[in-house]
């Protein structure tokens, strides 16, 4: 079970579904795609942590699960230390001989970018720090979605939120998203990935890393909501597309601490293709835009600089 | 556990404790197809079998089948892909990054 080659073009996803469908998540949801592709990477055996989120409460409605997994629920900010008590149980009972210490069980932590960039921060640095053998997995859809739209650090420069609306005030969020990787990377551990569902091969291939990895890894999925982006149900591939497309999004792999871009973009296209197409980006002005690129710009300059090539190429079109 | 806990419980105290599920996959039984206004159909003839479809479903309502087929064009394939119409809610992700446009959204009528 599990996936035990590199997966390298399409058709070496395993067919067999791992997660149920009859969920109640949105029509077009990114991170129901992100959750079917990494459930088809796990061994029968993984145990799912899962903190709170839109694929949490939308999955385990009692008394059915989407899960073939032994799974367990857990609250905003105890993910990764739920996560790392597990692994740190399964290492004592192998080592007291209650289980088979020759078989390896994985905890694979999932949780969203609220309970990962705001209220999990604490527990993810320390899981990271302490070295656990767990693989994090952050869906990012850019707000707190679940309970209605709320902003969250990994909300963007500028977009709609209930929280950040817009007025005469306010003209979205002031504030620019915050780069978890980063964060992660200062910790040294060994496997830390940018994910986007629009590029399967890549994400499912960056999850067989992070899961085969010994020791913790992190895997950050870029995963659009339809209602929180106001976007049309099947505009999802395309956004997460434009997302890599215009540079807002890079995909990185960084293996014990040496980055690489997987997708590299040779000509990039204006960041207004990819927020003209989302509702939360509307009452941006010509002048906002252009802000928003200059940040693009000054992002894959430090990531063109930091991988020590010209991954992302220069603005066409 | 699956066989200690019945499903069909009347009462609270029936209910496992700790308010476990002890069935898993059971969502499959949901159908979720009464949140579709448009339904897909693939066009079997025009399909070039790429898979992009299946890989894009959030809800893994496009199924792969191993079933020949072959179009009037002489052309052999090995699967097919056909639409599980319980669970598909009609998204239309599938027939927006199908690259031949071999599915079409009708709207549903009921």
């Amino acid at each position: 079970m599990g996936v035990n080659k590199p997966i390298k073009v399409l058709w070496d996803i395993p067919r067999e579904e791992r997660f149920a469908p009859g969920h109640s998540m949105c029509q077009g949801c990114g991170a129901a795609i992100t959750m079917r592709h990494l459930a088809k990477i796990m061994d029968k055996n993984t145990i799912i942590a899962m903190g709170t989120g839109c694929v949490e409460v939308t999955t385990t409605l009692f008394p059915r699960t989407s899960w073939r997994n032994p799974w367990i629920h857990l609250a905003f900010e105890n993910t990764a230390a739920v996560a790392s008590g597990v692994e740190a149980a399964l290492k004592a009972l192998s080592r007291k001989k209650i289980i088979d210490d020759s078989r390896r069980i994985k905890v694979v932590a999932i949780a969203g970018d609220g309970g990962t960039f705001d209220i999990g921060l604490q527990s993810l640095s320390g899981m990271l720090e302490r070295r656990h053998n767990v693989m994090y997995v952050v869906y990012d859809n850019e707000a707190y979605m679940n309970t209605g739209i709320q902003r969250s650090s990994a909300t963007p420069y500028g977009a709609w939120t209930t929280t950040t609306p817009i007025g005469t005030k306010l003209r979205g969020k002031p504030q620019p998203k915050k780069d978890i990787i980063t964060i992660a990377l200062a910790h040294g551990i060994p496997y830390i990935a940018t994910a986007n569902i629009a590029y399967p091969v890549d994400m499912v291939e960056k999850f067989r890393k992070a899961y085969e990895v010994d020791g913790p890894s992190l895997v950050h999925v870029y995963s659009p909501c339809t209602p929180g982006w106001r976007i049309r149900n099947e505009h999802t591939i395309e956004v997460a597309r434009l997302a890599v497309q215009t540079g807002v999004w890079v995909q990185l792999e960084i293996i014990e601490g040496e980055p690489r871009v997987t997708i590299k973009v040779p000509r990039r296209k204006h960041v207004r293709h990819y927020l003209r197409i989302q509702g939360r980006f509307r009452h941006l002005t010509d002048s906002d835009i252009e802000t928003i690129q200059k940040m693009v710009d000054e992002y894959v300059e430090k990531i063109n600089k930091w991988v020590g090539e010209e991954a992302i190429g220069p603005v066409v079109e | 556990m699956e066989k200690t806990y019945k499903r069909d419980f009347s009462t609270w105290r029936e209910v496992p404790i700790g308010g476990i599920i002890p069935w898993p996959g059971t969502t499959a039984e949901v159908e979720t197809h009464a949140w579709r206004a448009y339904r897909p159909v693939i066009n079997q003839d025009k399909c070039i079998r790429c898979r992009l479809c299946w890989v894009y479903c959030p809800d893994a309502a496009i199924l792969e089948v191993d079933e020949e087929y072959t179009t009037p064009s002489g052309r052999k394939y090995n699967i097919s892909y056909r639409v599980d119409l319980a669970h598909c809610k009609g998204c239309g992700i599938c027939a927006y990054e199908c690259p031949v446009k071999a599915i079409e959204m009708i709207p549903e009528e009921r």
